[in-house]
C-alpha cells in the first residue's frame, strides 16, 4: 500500500530554535514550508536554555568577533572547524539584532542597548581578561526566543504539523534527499512529505544516558533517521557533562552548593576529593570533580543499592544556611531526590547536558559526507542545524552560550542555502517507487513482533550501559566491554514488541520508534569513544592523561581529526579538521589553560 | 471525551523542561487511569501553560488564581 503524499518546497523536522529560525527564512522568501514537531513548538527543549546568546556586540566594553572566535576554538580543544567558527562569530551580532527586531525581549542597559552578562570562557583580547558577551532575557532566554520565532513564523504562514513524528529520510538512487516519511499521532497514519529541500533540526539525544538534563523528547530522531539512511554521524564521542545532577532524575544541582560548603562523600562516608585535589578539594574544577566522582563509582565506592552514585552532603551547614543561601536546592532535592538536604545527603552523579557531534554539515548547513575522495561531498537536498548538526562549531567541547548562537546562525544559514537550492530546482525530483515502504515495514515489524523485548527494559539497559561505560570519565576496559554490551542491547532493540497495537495516539509505538533512534546514537557514541585514543575536550580517557609530551592527554599528531561513524557494519572513518578560517590567520592548536 | 484522551494527555505531558516531565510523569503514572472527565479537562488546561510558568506553579514558587487548576497543582505537588 502506498502512502499519501504531501508536497512542499521545504520540510523542516523539529520546531526548536534552529528549525523555527530556518523555517522563518524560508517562509519569508515566499516558499511553502512544512514544519513537523512531536510537541507544540514552544515546548521544544530550547526552552531550557538560560545562559543567553553569545555575540560580540560590545555593549559592555570592547569586544570583537575575532575574540569570540578565539574563545570558541580554544573551548573546542581545537577540534572545531575554523571556517564554521569564524562564520558563526561574525554572524552572531547580526542574528541577535534581527531577533531584537522580531520583538525578543532582551534585558537592556540604561541607554537602551542590549545588556550582556558575563559567562565563563568569554574573553577580551585572546584570553587576556573576561568580557560580558551573553545576551539574555532574564533567565528565560530560550523561552523568549521560541515564542518570538514561533509568532513570527505564524505571521509568515509557515505550516506547522504538530504532534507528528518523522520516521525516515527518503533518498533516491543518486542519494539525493527528497523528504521524509512521518507519522501523525492523532490518526496513526504515515504520510510522505515530498520536498525539494529537507532540514533536520531535531536537537540532541542526551536521553541515551541514565543521567541527563535533557527533556524526554530529546531522543535523537534526526540522528537515527540519518544513520539508517546511510549518512555517517560525526564526533559522537563528545558530550558535555555537568558534575552534579540528581541521580536517577538528571535535574542539576548548581556548583554553587559546593561553593557554600557542600562536600562529596563516597559510600564509606569518605570525603574523597581530599585525595584527588588536596588543596581545592570539593572546589576543584568541574573536570577534576567529575573525574574523581566517576573513579570512585568505577572502583566500587559509589553509594546506593547499585553503588552508582555519590553523596552530596549539606546538613553540616545547618538549616539556616541551607534555607537562606540554597533554598532552590532544598526544593529540588526534596522534589527530585526525595531527600531533605537539611537531614540527608543528596545522591548525585555526573550528568549529560549537550551533544557536540551530529550530522556532518558545512557552515551553510548542507550535509556533507565522504564521496569519491572528497571528505565533504554535499548530499543534495539535505540540511541539518542546531544541536543535531555538526558544522563543526563546538569541536570537542562547547563554549557556554554558543548553543543559542549556533542555532540562530546555522538555522538562518541553512534556510538561506535551502532557498538558493530550491530556486534552482524547477520541479520536485520524482520519488522512488518504494518510498515509504521502509517506514511501513518498520511499523509492521513492531506490530507483528512476538516473543520480543519490552521497550522500557531495553531503554534502561541502554541508558545504564552508556552511563557506566561511556560517561564523563572513560576507562579503556570499560569502553571495550561497553562496545560489546551496547551491540547486545542494539540486537535486543531489533526485536521491540508493543502491547498496544491501536493507531490513534499510540504512545507505546512512539516510544518504541524513539528508542530505535536513540540506540543508533548510543552505538555511535560508544564505538567512536572506544576508538579515540586520546583525551580531548569532553572526551576524557583515564588511559590518556597527563602523559609527558602531550598536552593534557591530547594527541594532535594522530587525533586532530573528526570521527565519522557509519551504521553499516559500525564502520569508522575520519576526516581532517578545517584549521583554515575564512579570512583570518589560523589559530594553531596549543595547550588549553584557563 | 473519547477513550484516547488519556493517551493524548500522557503525550502532552512531554515538555521542553525535564523537571516538568518528571513531575507530570510521576503524577500521571499513578493517577491518569482513574481520572474522571472533569479532572482530565483540567489537566488538559494545565498542560496549555508554558513550561517555565508551569514549573513555577509545580514547584510552588507561584500560585494559580484558577481554583480548579490550583487544586490539581496541589495534587501533583503532593504526589510522590
Amino acid at each position: 500500500m502506498s502512502l499519501p503524499i504531501r508536497k512542499f518546497d521545504a520540510v523542516v523536522v523539529g520546531a526548536g530554535g534552529a528549525g523555527l529560525r530556518a523555517a522563518l527564512q524560508l517562509s519569508e522568501a515566499g516558499l511553502r514550508v512544512a514544519v513537523l514537531s512531536k510537541v507544540f513548538p514552544t515546548r521544544s527543549h530550547t526552552v531550557a536554555a538560560q545562559g543567553g546568546v553569545g555575540a560580540s556586540l560590545g555593549n559592555m566594553g570592547e569586544d570583537s568577533w575575532l575574540w569570540h572566535m578565539y574563545d570558541t576554538i580554544k573551548g573546542s580543544d581545537y577540534l572545531g572547524d575554523q571556517d564554521a567558527i569564524e562564520f558563526m562569530c561574525r554572524m552572531a551580532p547580526e542574528v541577535v539584532i534581527e531577533l531584537e527586531h522580531f520583538g525578543m525581549p532582551f534585558d537592556r542597559n540604561d541607554d537602551g542597548t542590549i545588556y550582556q552578562r558575563p559567562f565563563g570562557g568569554h574573553s577580551q583580547n585572546f584570553g587576556e581578561k573576561p568580557v560580558q558577551r551573553s545576551c539574555c532575557a532574564a533567565d528565560r532566554t530560550g523561552h523568549a526566543m521560541l515564542h518570538t520565532l514561533y509568532q513570527r513564523n505564524v505571521r509568515a504562514n509557515t505550516q506547522f504539523f504538530v504532534e507528528w513524528m518523522a520516521l525516515d529520510l527518503i533518498r533516491d538512487a543518486n542519494g539525493d534527499v527528497l523528504g521524509v516519511t512521518a507519522l501523525e499521532m492523532e490518526t496513526g497514519e504515515a504520510v510522505i512529505f515530498h520536498a525539494k529541500a529537507t532540514l533536520f533540526a531535531t536537537g540532541g539525544a542526551g536521553r541515551i544516558f541514565a543521567s541527563s538534563t535533557n527533556a524526554f523528547i530529546n531522543t535523537g530522531d534526526g540522528l537515527g533517521m540519518a544513520a539508517r539512511a546511510g549518512i555517517p554521524l560525526e564526533d559522537m564521542e563528545f558530550w558535555q557533562f555537568h558534575p552534579t545532577g540528581v541521580a536517577g532524575a538528571g535535574v542539576l544541582i548548581t556548583e554553587g552548593v559546593r561553593g557554600e560548603g557542600g562536600i562529596l562523600l563516597n559510600k564509606n562516608g569518605e570525603r574523597f576529593m581530599e585525595r584527588y585535589a588536596p588543596t581545592m578539594k570539593d572546589l576543584a574544577s568541574r573536570d577534576v570533580v567529575s573525574r574523581a566522582m566517576a573513579t570512585e563509582i568505577k572502583e566500587g565506592r559509589g553509594a546506593g543499592p547499585n553503588e552508582d552514585y555519590i553523596l552530596l552532603k549539606l546538613d553540616h551547614l545547618g538549616p539556616e544556611v541551607i534555607n537562606k543561601r540554597l533554598p532552590g536546592i532544598r526544593e529540588i532535592a526534596i522534589k527530585f531526590a526525595n531527600v531533605d538536604p537539611i537531614k540527608q545527603p543528596i545522591p548525585v552523579v555526573p550528568t549529560c547536558h549537550y551533544q557536540m557531534g551530529g550530522i556532518p554539515t558545512n557552515y551553510h548547513g548542507e550535509v556533507v559526507v565522504p564521496k569519491g575522495g572528497n571528505p565533504n561531498s554535499i548530499v543534495p537536498g539535505f540540511y541539518a542545524a542546531g544541536e543535531v548538526g555538526c558544522a563543526s562549531i563546538h569541536g570537542a567541547n562547547r563554549l557556554g552560550t554558543n548553543s543559542l548562537t549556533d542555532l540562530l546562525v546555522m538555522g538562518k544559514s541553512s534556510g538561506d542555502s535551502m532557498i538558493k537550492f530550491i530556486k534552482g530546482e524547477s520541479s520536485h525530483k520524482p520519488l522512488p517507487k518504494d518510498a515509504g515502504e521502509y517506514s511501513q515495514a518498520r511499523i509492521a515489524k513492531l506490530d507483528e513482533q512476538t516473543g520480543g523485548e519490552n521497550v522500557a527494559d531495553v531503554g534502561d539497559a541502554m541508558r545504564r550501559t552508556m552511563q557506566a561505560h561511556c560517561g564523563v570519565f572513560r576507562f579503556p576496559d570499560m569502553l571495550i566491554a561497553g562496545v560489546d554490551k551496547i551491540k547486545q542491547v542494539a540486537e535486543r532493540a531489533e526485536r521491540l514488541q508493543i502491547a498496544d497495537k491501536s493507531k490513534v495516539f499510540n504512545t507505546a509505538r512512539i516510544e518504541a520508534l524513539e528508542l530505535q533512534n536513540l540506540i543508533e546514537v548510543a552505538k555511535a557514541t560508544m564505538i567512536s569513544a572506544e576508538a579515540r585514543k586520546e583525551t580531548r575536550g569532553a572526551h576524557d580517557r583515564a588511559d590518556f592523561h597527563d602523559r609527558p609530551g602531550f598536552v593534557a592527554g591530547r594527541d594532535d599528531q594522530n587525533w586532530l581529526k573528526h570521527t565519522l561513524w557509519y551504521r553499516e557494519g559500525n564502520k569508522l572513518d575520519y576526516k581532517p579538521v578545517n584549521l583554515k578560517p575564512l579570512t583570518v590567520e589560523s589559530f594553531e592548536p596549543k595547550a588549553r589553560v584557563y | 471525551m473519547d477513550t484516547k484522551q488519556r493517551d493524548r494527555l500522557k503525550w502532552r505531558a512531554r515538555r521542553g523542561l525535564l523537571e516538568n516531565d518528571l513531575l507530570l510523569t510521576r503524577f500521571l503514572d499513578k493517577h491518569l487511569e482513574t481520572m474522571d472527565e472533569e479532572e482530565m479537562e483540567r489537566l488538559d488546561k494545565l498542560l496549555l501553560i508554558d513550561d517555565n510558568t508551569l514549573l513555577d506553579l509545580l514547584m510552588g514558587r507561584t500560585v494559580s488564581d484558577d481554583p480548579g487548576l490550583a487544586g490539581l497543582i496541589a495534587n501533583i505537588r503532593t504526589s510522590t
